[in-house]
């Protein structure tokens, strides 16, 4: 099996980066040109035509080799200009590529081999989106397997299932039910003849993590969490018996929900109480358990101050947040998003939570936090996010397009008294609906980002990132 | 090689076939032969929920049923039958029967009555149970009206079975009041605690269950405990509805406090296999999740209960539990629709030219149809003989039965090793197994004719508390005239 395989989420968009470099000097010289009154000459537009054509031909083999299985092969030289950017190209997650047949088919091959059902697209998609898998709730995944799941363990089964119909969610909630659930397959795993623990469980583990992909695809959370556990499982040494082996990874997973979320969340809350005021009007978006707990934590600790409770259809998350935080005992206001820039100017604060925080300071959190914290720019009140160091994640995206979630599509369907306009809206075939799960903030609508690290700027990420790498 | 690495040692759920009880209610047909064993479009009753756990992917089956069914059984399946033999005169409850195999049962079991005859994707069912965690998932259908007519029954049915009155929520998938009208006295009592938890509550009368039930573990240790409980679905299903919403399941707990409560034989957290810590993992990630059942009041998802019963109501589909005669009568009309895969006529069944088969009709293995012989919308069991100038109308007859030439049988149930003889004319009967109508003889709306030799009048009939032995004396007496 290909080593490369697996949840690594670290594609570089570097390659269309550098493009974009090379047509934007470019265009430098021609805008520069043109300032300067010099008309272009014949033999400089056709040049600039060949280049063109050129660099079209060379982006068409970039995904050429892209999709291949064997990922290394470097761009062919073109011309003396493309020597430049000869470089590596690193494959695209499968899961935002499902316009492309190529791919699908290579995944239905992949979980025929690791017999998993492929779970199919339903409904038509909006066109920009269409390399995102939507998925309905109504078909699950399990419909396609056998009742007594023999091939995945019971408790990914569940789990899958609890993620697909939304009983698990928020990237926290997510990862420790995943671990959860890891430490029950650890629990009933045995080790073959012949086999060593360290390799075989990982391998176990791959058909489990392609199931719950398949189910729901996997947060910046989970994916770290993944990796972390498989590191932990390679490196189990091969003299010491099973049953301490086993014994070790279950502490393992133990100690890294305590570190990385319990304690995680008690040093943001501690570097959050010093940035809550008396008399504060916090806004806050959405349903983040790590901004539930800091709120809840600095209330108690006898800060004195109200919540603005943003909330925006399909997913109401809002509601959660509004009656956790009131049978605290704060006091709250109930908005739904429409209605933020009218809340604004009350408040002195927002606390948003994040899903994760990329490689290039921008913050991937629910949809709709990007505009609060537009909105928010536009009133100068400082945005605060809150996020714990083990959602930090090395892939890069400027836009909430490339790399999303498309969620089923029918919770945009209201009833109302008995009547549901919607309801055939795949008969209308020039009517698309779109439920986007999340969205990308950049970093210069973000003031500070409380990691369990300390109080950081936005592009201090990387920053984390390589001091992390370098620990690990 | 590869298969065998992917399986797992570790099972979900084990399946458990009910094939013991009587039949009480269809006893004109169960006192020859026993349920399990009755011909549904030619296959045992017992091959149809057999097939449906087959189909979806179980490998082993646990079928607790008597001696007696277990000598003449033999089904055809590749599945694993583990065949669990109860005293026949024992008379053991559902719920006895469960308890007597619980040494066997390791993990959660789906428990099935033998005389489910459903096409329902049952992982509806089981999903429910999946992903709430439940104590309790059970399949429910709309009732079908029943438009054959049956032997011995004047005019139509009376709804003489008590109705069962089922209470979810607005889902429809939280089982929240189960009572049957039996139990009532003259009003419906709902607790005040369901209603608070849950204010809507939508009431359902005309639902069938299915009996078919996915229970945890700890439900199944529980009975081991509680000897009192005998029925599943009497006592045992009502009793976990109820205990949803009883005040000690869902009150604060701290650790001192279920320490406590365990000691108790009461069922309370229902806690697997998996150790106290690991519970605490999955209660947390609940926690951080922002997901309710709910809305509307302060409380958490699931309103903190631990016990969580789950109803998966069937809108469109077949679904039918073949315990009264009726439903047999239904059964034999619609499922072979759904179910038979093979041909209808089998290959082994010599069918005369000049005879006409209609196309809803089944025919047995090694059957012999004369001909001028027409047989429409019936089934015919295995190595049965039909004579020349019979016409069989909407009628069921079961294996190696005899029907000589001219006969006129319509709408009847004719048993095992019955012989018709000539020139007899049926309509709405029962005859009984292995019976014998005589020649010209004409039998009307009268009800079963079991267990007598019309000529003869050798009344063996009084089987003591035989339904219609009335109808069976008015019956002789049309017949003797």
């Amino acid at each position: 099996m290909a080593g490369t395989e697996g949840i690594t989420q670290q594609e570089l968009n570097n390659s269309t980066g550098e493009t974009r470099d090379e047509t934007d000097s470019r265009k430098n010289d021609y805008l520069q040109s043109k300032v300067e009154g010099k008309a272009l000459s014949k033999e400089e537009k056709l040049k600039l035509r060949k280049e063109k054509k050129q660099q079209k031909k060379n982006k068409k083999d970039d995904k050429g080799p892209a999709k291949e299985e064997k990922a290394k092969k470097p761009v062919p030289v073109m011309d003396g200009q493309q020597a430049q950017q000869q470089r590596v190209v690193k494959r695209l997650p499968e899961h935002i590529q499902a316009d492309d047949p190529a791919v699908l088919k290579k995944v239905a091959k992949k979980l025929e081999r690791q017999q998993i059902p492929l779970r199919s697209d339903y409904g038509s998609k909006v066109s920009l989106f269409s390399h995102l898998h939507q998925y309905s709730r109504k078909a699950p995944l399990t419909q396609q397997m056998s009742i007594p799941s023999t091939v995945i363990h019971p408790s990914i089964v569940h789990l899958g299932l609890q993620y697909s119909q939304g009983i698990i969610a928020g990237s926290n909630s997510r990862c420790i039910a995943l671990l959860h659930a890891f430490k029950q397959v650890i629990r009933d795993y045995a080790t073959p003849r012949n086999e060593e623990l360290s390799r075989d469980l990982v391998n176990k583990l791959k058909p489990y993590i392609s199931f719950l992909n398949q189910c729901r695809p996997l947060s910046a959370s989970m994916g770290n969490a993944i990796k972390y556990i498989k590191k932990e499982i390679s490196n189990v040494s091969s003299n010491i018996k099973e049953e301490e082996a086993k014994t070790t990874l279950q502490n393992c997973i133990d100690k890294y929900i305590e570190e990385k979320i319990h304690l995680a969340a008690k040093a943001i809350s501690k570097s959050a109480f010093e940035k809550i005021s008396d008399g504060d009007v916090i806004l806050v978006y959405g349903c983040s358990s790590l901004v539930n707990y800091i709120l809840c934590d600095a209330f108690e600790r006898g800060r004195k101050f109200r919540v603005i409770v943003v909330d925006s259809r399909p997913r109401l998350e809002g509601r959660e947040t509004l009656r956790r935080l009131v049978k605290k005992g704060l006091s709250c206001t109930y908005v739904l998003i429409t209605a933020v820039s009218y809340m604004l100017p009350e408040v002195s604060k927002v606390f948003l939570g994040a899903h994760a925080l990329l490689a290039n300071g921008y913050v991937m959190s629910r949809v709709g936090a990007s505009q609060i914290a537009l909105v928010a720019k536009a009133y100068n009140v400082p945005v605060l996010v809150c996020c714990e160091t083990y959602k930090f994640c090395e892939r890069v995206q400027t836009d909430s397009f490339v790399s999303n979630e498309l969620d089923d599509p029918d919770d945009l369907i209201v009833t109302r008294k008995g009547k549901t306009e919607l309801q055939n809206w795949q008969d209308i075939p020039s009517l698309r609906l779109l439920n986007l799960v999340y969205d990308v903030t950049p970093p210069d609508f973000v003031d500070l980002v409380i990691t369990d690290l300390g109080m950081i700027p936005c592009t201090s990420v990387p920053v984390v990132l390589r001091v992390k790498n370098v620990d690990q | 090689m590869l298969l065998l690495i992917l399986m797992l040692s570790v099972m979900e759920l084990q399946a458990v076939v009910m094939a013991a009880g009587g039949g009480s209610r269809m006893m004109d047909l169960t006192y020859s032969m026993p349920k399990p064993l009755l011909p549904v479009g030619n296959k045992p009753l017992i091959w149809y929920p057999l097939n449906l756990l087959e189909k979806i992917g179980f490998e082993e089956v646990i079928v607790i049923t008597t001696k007696e069914v277990h000598k003449q059984m033999n089904i055809d399946t590749k599945m694993k039958l583990e065949m669990v033999c109860i005293q026949e005169d024992a008379d053991m409850g559902t719920a006895n029967a469960l308890r007597h195999i619980q040494q066997k049962i390791k993990t959660d079991i789906l428990v099935v009555s033998c005389d489910l005859i459903t096409d329902v994707a049952l992982h509806e069912v089981v999903d429910l149970f999946r992903a709430h965690d439940a104590t309790l998932s059970m399949l429910m259908s709309k009732t079908h009206e029943f438009t054959e007519t049956v032997p011995g029954q004047k005019g139509k049915k009376k709804t003489g079975e008590q109705r069962d009155f089922v209470g979810v929520d607005s889902s429809g998938k939280r089982l929240l009041f189960m009572a049957n009208e039996a139990d009532l006295d003259e009003e419906l009592v709902i607790k005040k605690s369901i209603m608070r938890k849950h204010p809507r509550m939508h009431i359902k009368t005309g639902l069938v269950d299915a009996h078919l039930y996915c229970l945890k573990k700890s439900v199944v240790d529980f009975l081991a405990d509680n000897k009192s409980i005998t029925s599943i679905r009497g006592e045992l299903i009502p009793y976990l509805v109820r205990k949803q919403f009883s005040a000690s399941t869902n009150s604060q707990k701290t650790k001192d406090d279920s320490e406590k409560n365990q000691k108790k034989t009461d069922l309370k957290t229902p806690d697997i296999h998996i150790s106290s810590k690991d519970e605490d993992l999955l209660d947390l990630a609940r926690e951080k999740s922002c997901w309710n059942d709910h809305r509307g009041d302060m409380s958490d998802a699931y309103h903190g209960g631990k016990l969580r019963c789950y109803v998966h109501i069937m809108e469109d589909g077949m679904c039918y539990r073949v315990n009264t005669l009726a439903a047999y009568i239904e059964a034999n009309r619609l499922a072979p629709k759904v179910f038979s895969e093979e041909f209808p006529i089998h290959p082994t069944a010599e069918i005369s030219e000049q005879s006409m088969v209609g196309a809803d009709s089944i025919i047995g293995a090694a059957c012999h149809v004369s001909e001028k012989s027409s047989i429409k919308r019936s089934t015919i069991g295995a190595s049965s003989c039909i004579k020349e100038k019979v016409k069989i109308t909407n009628s069921i007859i079961m294996n190696g039965v005899t029907i000589e030439e001219g006969c006129n049988i319509q709408g009847s149930v004719i048993c095992n090793q019955a012989v018709i003889s000539r020139g007899a004319d049926i309509k709405y009967c029962l005859v009984g197994s292995g019976q014998c109508i005589e020649a010209e003889g004409s039998c009307f709306t009268m009800g079963p004719l079991i267990n007598c030799n019309i000529p003869f009048l050798l009344s063996v009939a009084g089987c003591p508390g035989e339904a219609g032995s009335y109808q069976l004396h008015k019956a002789l007496e049309a017949a003797v005239n």
